[in-house]
């Protein structure tokens, strides 16, 4: 998710840079331009480069490591770091924990797969009715909103208490089904308390692309004699992709590192809900720092990689430029960036 | 709006937390001195707790405060959350920083934070420790020597329906299991109590489960850890142990929600008047007896030690320990403030307002607090005879195995043999450096 925030402000900050590069430096050529730019954009980068790119590069560097191992002969730690070089990674695919990994791999994975098929599909429907035009809108627009302002932390306590063996969701099942024990129904405890809280994010954004599309574009399909259905297939669907896909990127990036969410619901230590972050957590609390960084690392190397095949593949318009309506620019928005400033300066 | 990206978060602090600690250069052998060279100076202190709900901590401190004006005692409060209470000394150890002089830890932690140098040792003969419940003084000690001093105490008790019992003909409490389930058979025969449970332990996958089995296996003679630092649980006496918890479960003598259900689900379980027998921490005795209508067993129940196979069981020992940071300014002054805080006085005054059990063993003896709190006497037994949870440096991955061990056993996901058998290996690596 940082990664999107920070093409975002950066590209903010390009575009903010380039009308200001045009006014001061009217008539300099594009090269001088680009040293403005860069010079007006460093400083950014240089927050960038500490606030993400240190910390990146220093876990990584932590990985390598291993303190704390093993006591005197007095009964104290013996201090110290040692180089182990990769033995964090190998002890994590191989050794004792390869296990424990492959379940949080798996369930990180399961989760974010159900979650956001889910939350798409009920995203979706949500923007379609809040997109309507009937009285009350507003109150239905605000009390959908209402489970994304909860914090995580707060709807996990929440959903506990309906998921108790005596909670309301037995009480409405009419059954004894012990979602938070260590078992499959905490899997679907925790994928039913995540859709509820986030899928209102997705309809939020799906909302704000569907007003951007023009009226007219209904009346004509309407005039045509095209059905609803049809006209959710050939108009919205395709004119609210940009903003959708945008919504589907951040919940996968977001859902990759779920922590809170099945650690107050079910608890830690719980393997079928055990997420790639709640190893790195347990490690790291286990004062384990080499092999924490190692599980952080490996979860960073993850969700860049799904980020970049999303982007990739599905042609994710992350910076917004759909606005400008220019299909090809998401496949080459850096050249076509470039492109475009040469052809205003000259 | 946007969450902190968590990961991001947690990189960036561990970072910072690891690249301060390492610029704290090469001081580590600050524990070679003697105790009492080290506990020097006096000046203002801070003492770091949980939170303080009675607010009877913050009149202590008041009373210390007024008598010494030049050595104040600040209170930092850390989360509730007992976990996050260690995260955030540890990450003052680590950073080696002189924040905290006073730390109230966890009986659990002592191994480990002395065992990283994060403590000052505590001269033995500037603390009186004759008048303490010996057991609660082990607490304190790693390898032989005094890092904590013992403030609070806790232990598990037997807590029963007097009323059923006595309507089913039963005039005493049962000592062994067997007496349990018979007086349970029996009970069940009447008519008010068809649909009760039987017994109650927690058997969640939570610290509860290593409590569980504390007590089980110490009820059947055995240790999960033996003195000698190795793991004992491929002996018969914590095969015995394991088999009453999953018996219990599997039986059917404790409701299958046991699995979900953490020390206040248990309370409010017992609160229904659904359990005939709870082992159960002593906070419940006031809780239970409410007669707000919040509970429908006040004035029903009793307590008693815990069961065992063949007598009386062994309890697990809670509470809390004061300890001195090793980076901490002042020591003096924090020891002499710890002696106010665990001296008979403070701790009487303690148990009245947060009904907390002391370590000072003559307040269990005392009429007036007694009459007001009737299960000191059981207590004060229980305490005796109860048994730490496995000293060892590693505590968090101890007990994570623990926890896995038995919670596959209850739930039937593995033979006892088979989870011990994997315990016994577990824990032999996670001991072996000790």
């Amino acid at each position: 998710m940082t990664t999107t925030h920070d093409e975002r402000s950066a590209a903010a900050n390009a575009a903010a840079a380039a009308p200001r590069a045009r006014r001061t430096r009217k008539g300099g050529d594009a090269r001088s331009q680009r040293r403005l730019a860069a010079l007006l954009l460093s400083p950014t980068l240089l927050v960038l480069a500490l606030v993400i790119g240190y910390p990146v590069l220093a876990g990584f560097r932590e990985s390598l490591f291993a303190r704390g191992e093993g006591l005197d002969e007095n009964g104290f730690v013996v201090e110290g770091t040692r180089f182990v070089g990769l033995d964090n990674y190998t002890a994590i695919f191989s050794g004792d924990g390869a296990d424990a990994f492959w379940n949080a791999f798996g369930n990180t994975s399961f989760f974010t797969f159900t979650t956001v098929i889910l939350e798409t599909v009920i995203g979706v429907g949500m923007a379609l009715i809040m997109h309507q035009a009937f009285r009350g809108r507003a109150f239905v627009r605000a009390s959908i909103l209402v489970p994304w302002a909860i914090p995580t932390a707060i709807s996990g306590l929440l959903w506990r208490w309906i998921f108790q063996a005596d909670g309301a969701a037995n009480a409405v099942l009419r059954q004894q089904i012990l979602w938070t024990a260590d078992g499959f129904p905490a899997k679907l405890a925790v994928i039913t308390a995540e859709v509820w809280k986030t899928s209102p994010f997705i309809g939020l954004l799906v909302l704000a692309g569907l007003q951007m599309i023009p009226r007219d574009v209904y009346e004509a399909a309407r005039v045509d004699g095209a059905t609803a259905f049809q006209q959710f297939r050939s108009i919205t669907l395709p004119l609210v992709k940009p903003a959708l896909l945008v919504a589907v990127l951040f919940r996968m990036l977001d859902v990759l590192r779920m922590f809170d969410l099945p650690a107050v619901l079910i608890g830690v230590n719980q393997d079928s809900v055990e997420t790639l972050t709640m190893i790195a957590w347990f490690e790291a609390s286990n004062l384990r720092y080499g092999s924490a960084a190692a599980y952080a690392t490996i979860l960073f190397v993850y969700i860049a990689l799904i980020a970049y095949l999303f982007v990739k593949l599905l042609g994710a318009d992350i910076i917004g430029e759909a606005r400008e309506q220019t299909k090809r620019a998401e496949r080459t928005k850096h050249a076509d960036r470039r492109r475009k400033t040469k052809a205003v300066a000259s | 709006m946007r969450r902190i990206p968590r990961i991001g978060g947690a990189v960036v602090g561990a970072v910072l937390a690891l690249s301060l600690a390492g610029c704290g250069g090469d001081d580590g052998d600050g524990s070679s001195g003697t105790a009492a060279d080290t506990l020097r100076g006096r000046g203002p202190i801070t003492l770091v707790t949980g939170k303080d709900r009675s607010g009877n901590l913050q009149k202590q401190v008041d009373g210390w405060n007024a008598e010494h004006p030049d050595e104040k005692v600040r209170i930092i409060e850390l989360p509730d959350e007992p976990n996050e209470q260690r995260q955030q000394m540890i990450q003052n150890a680590t950073t080696k920083s002189d924040a905290y002089t006073v730390l109230a830890l966890d009986v659990v932690w002592t191994a480990e934070f002395a065992a990283n140098r994060w403590l000052t040792e505590l001269p033995e003969d500037k603390i009186d420790l004759s008048k303490m419940l010996p057991a609660t003084i082990k607490t304190g000690r790693y390898r032989d020597r005094l890092y904590a001093v013992p403030s609070t105490s806790d232990a598990g008790m037997l807590y029963y329906r007097e009323d059923l019992l006595e309507k089913a003909g039963i005039s005493e409490p049962p000592k062994t299991y067997r007496q349990m389930w018979d007086a349970c058979e029996k009970v069940k025969d009447l008519d008010e109590a068809k649909d009760i449970d039987c017994f109650f332990t927690e058997v969640n996958k939570s610290e509860s489960m290593t409590i569980s089995m504390v007590e089980a296996i110490g009820s059947a003679g055995g240790a999960i850890i033996g003195p000698d630092g190795k793991p004992t649980v491929n002996t018969p006496q914590a095969k015995q142990g394991l088999e009453f918890l999953v018996k219990a479960y599997q039986d059917g003598m404790m409701p299958k929600s046991a699995i979900t259900l953490d020390t206040e689900g248990g309370r409010r379980y017992f609160q229904d008047g659904k359990l005939v027998f709870q082992r159960q921490w002593p906070y419940q005795y006031a809780l239970a007896n409410e007669d707000d209508g919040s509970s429908k067993v006040a004035g029903k129940f009793g307590v008693a030690p815990l069961p065992g196979p063949d007598g009386p069981g062994v309890s697990n020992l809670g509470g809390h320990n004061l300890a001195i940071s090793a980076f901490a300014k002042n020591k003096a002054t924090g020891l002499d403030f710890i002696r106010y805080l665990t001296g008979a006085q403070a701790q009487r005054d303690n148990l009245l307002a947060t009904s907390k059990a002391p370590t000072v063993a003559a307040l269990y003896d005392d009429p007036e607090l007694v009459k007001k709190f009737p299960y000191l006497p059981v207590l004060k037994a229980a305490i005796e005879n109860a048994t730490p949870r496995p000293v060892t440096v590693k505590y968090g991955d101890v007990t994570a195995a623990i926890q896995e061990a038995g919670y596959s056993a209850v739930t039937g996901d593995a033979p006892v043999d088979k989870a011990l058998a994997d315990l016994q290996g577990e824990l032999g690596t996670l001991t072996s450096q000790q």
